[in-house]
């Protein structure tokens, strides 16, 4: 039994998620293999032989994987997957892309964001925004896996000292090209992989007050900004910060939820948070249902007196 | 230029899922269902399209039991001209799903086929890629904005940390996010028109398709109970409760 953890990177290093699908990896049973495929990633490369627990890396090099594209990570991934039992991705907007095209070409079914390994072919998942956790077997001979990054701890980033061994890169499919982006430049913790988050809903009432009452808290705590749906939707804030079933999964150590009311979409993606603090006016609102702490509040008020006091 | 569009029959978005006693799944049964959200979209962007011309025939699919009829009507309500069910009352998987697309794609030869990210109930997020892959098909997932010309699609895709732009040769597939429209209230006039659109049923074994599921599930149970905590008076028991009880600041 072997598996094969594709690495989610920037080309230069590690993105944090890919730490937690190796956890998920080495509870699999085998030994744990990593990919790093992409274009001048030797860094990235050298990043992963050193994650504890690492046995071997794979790295693959190419302009044609700068991109990512789901095409060609695909392509790559299946030019390797012969010998692997297990093939891990870790769920994001990345790994969800490649993920499902790698085990339909393998004829196999994938496995969703999973939260636990129960054994080599039995995985734990959310399903119905998290209002169920199903216990699936797979009868295939090889998993695809994505793995929801709050469900594993990070593997140890150090110490380890797997050999890199370059494997030829596929040829680019063709059918698609990379036209541009649009990143969000933050000097903020990645939300997802934030200690502490603060965010903000509907309540907040366009997106100069969102920036302006959240900001100045989330400095304070060295904490990542996040988002209701509601406020996404309304343009309070860019849609990479939603949080909840169709948007990011977090757990972090203390979730701040200001001005959220708590719909069942939200709470799927950060009630296995640590500590949740509500800060809401209206006390029917479901946040409170699953807050640690509560205080009947009126935002505008309230976070910056939070602020202030810290 | 033909588009393809799935739909799914789920859970309405405002249900609270319930698991049943016996733990072998969640109770649908005297449970409100609908049109997956995101298929909702898909069928809204493909009307979008061919209301600007660029489409000429708008064709739902959607895969699973008898009343998925009414969710393929709900769809040429918004604006799709007929519908195919593939009607099985099996348990129909992801990959399962993709085939029996593969199949009808072989026959309709669309230009565009565009499905939801991922349904609300399964929270699989794996159809639209696995039929891209079946089809050797280039995809765009998670789409924000979607624009075809000269036998291209330009996709803008919400990605982490941002936005995407990729350009795809067609034949292609696009699955949606929340953010590439907002779908139109559906009227009564359009509602009694869909109903003389043409529904065409299909099994599974006419596409030659095997769906046996993969996957097993073992058991469905509740998650932890996360109870409620306390409520704090004022910001500064908030901070001393934060600091000294929570130890989180």
């Amino acid at each position: 039994m072997t598996a094969l953890v594709i690495a989610e990177h920037d080309h230069g290093s590690l993105k944090a998620a890919t730490l937690n699908a190796v956890t998920a990896a080495l509870a699999c049973g085998g030994e744990v293999h990593v990919l790093v495929a992409g274009h001048n990633a030797a860094a990235a490369a050298q990043a992963a032989s050193q994650v504890a627990g690492v046995a071997k890396v794979l790295h693959a090099d190419a302009p044609q994987l700068a991109e990512q594209l789901a095409e060609n990570v695909a392509a790559q991934v299946l030019a390797l997957a012969g010998p692997y039992t297990h093939l891990l991705f870790p769920a994001t907007a990345h790994g969800k892309n490649v993920a499902p095209r790698v085990a339909a070409r393998l004829d196999v079914a994938q496995i969703s964001e999973i939260t636990k390994v129960i054994g080599p072919d039995t995985f734990e998942r959310p399903i119905y925004a998290g209002n169920a956790i199903a216990t699936v077997q797979s009868a295939d001979a090889v998993r695809v896996l994505t793995v929801r990054g709050t469900g594993f701890d990070a593997a140890v980033a150090s110490g380890g000292s797997a050999a890199i061994e370059s494997v030829g890169a596929v040829a680019d499919a063709g059918t698609s090209s990379f036209v541009g982006r649009e990143v969000t430049r933050s000097d903020r913790p990645e939300l997802t992989a934030a200690r502490i988050v603060v965010s903000g809903g509907r309540a907040l009432g366009c997106s100069e007050k969102f920036a302006e009452v959240l900001t100045p808290l989330a400095d304070k705590l060295g904490a990542a900004l996040g988002a209701s749906r509601a406020a996404v939707d309304a343009g309070y804030a860019p849609n990479d910060l939603q949080v909840g079933q169709t948007g990011k999964i977090v757990a972090p150590d203390l979730y701040v939820a200001a001005g959220i009311s708590g719909a069942i979409q939200h709470l799927a993606g950060m009630k296995d948070s640590k500590v949740i603090v509500a800060i809401n006016k209206d006390p029917e609102a479901p946040i409170f249902s699953i807050a640690d702490y509560g205080l009947e509040a009126d935002l505008f008020d309230a976070v910056p007196q939070l602020a202030a006091a810290l | 230029m033909k588009a393809l569009v799935a739909v799914k029959r789920v859970i309405d978005a405002n249900v609270k899922a319930q698991v049943k006693s016996d733990a072998t799944g969640v109770n649908l049964v005297n449970v409100k269902m609908s049109v997956n959200p995101f298929d909702e979209i898909a069928v809204e962007e493909a009307t979008r399209l061919k209301e600007a011309g660029v489409l000429s025939e708008v064709v739902a699919v959607s895969c699973g039991v008898s009343q998925c009829q009414e969710t393929l009507r709900t769809a040429m309500a918004i604006g799709a001209d007929r519908a195919i069910l593939v009607e099985s009352s099996e348990e129909l998987q992801p990959l399962a799903v993709a085939k029996l697309l593969k199949a009808l794609v072989d026959k309709e030869k669309p230009d565009l086929v565009i499905l939801g990210k991922q349904s609300i109930d399964d929270d699989n997020n794996q159809t639209g890629q696995m039929l891209a892959a079946l089809l050797d098909a280039p995809q765009a997932t998670f789409a924000s904005k979607v624009e075809v010309a000269g036998g291209f699609a330009i996709v803008t895709r919400e990605v982490d940390g941002g936005l995407e732009t990729l350009k795809l040769r067609l034949p292609a597939v696009i699955t949606t996010d929340l953010r590439l429209n907002e779908p139109r209230y559906v009227t009564l006039p359009n509602i009694m028109k869909a109903k003389k659109k043409p529904l065409e049923t299909l099994k599974p074994a006419d596409l030659g398709i095997d769906v046996a599921p993969r996957l097993k599930t073992l058991k469905v149970t509740e998650p932890a109970k996360r109870g409620a905590g306390v409520k704090v008076p004022d910001v500064a028991t908030l901070v001393a409760k934060l600091k000294n009880e929570a130890k989180v600041i």
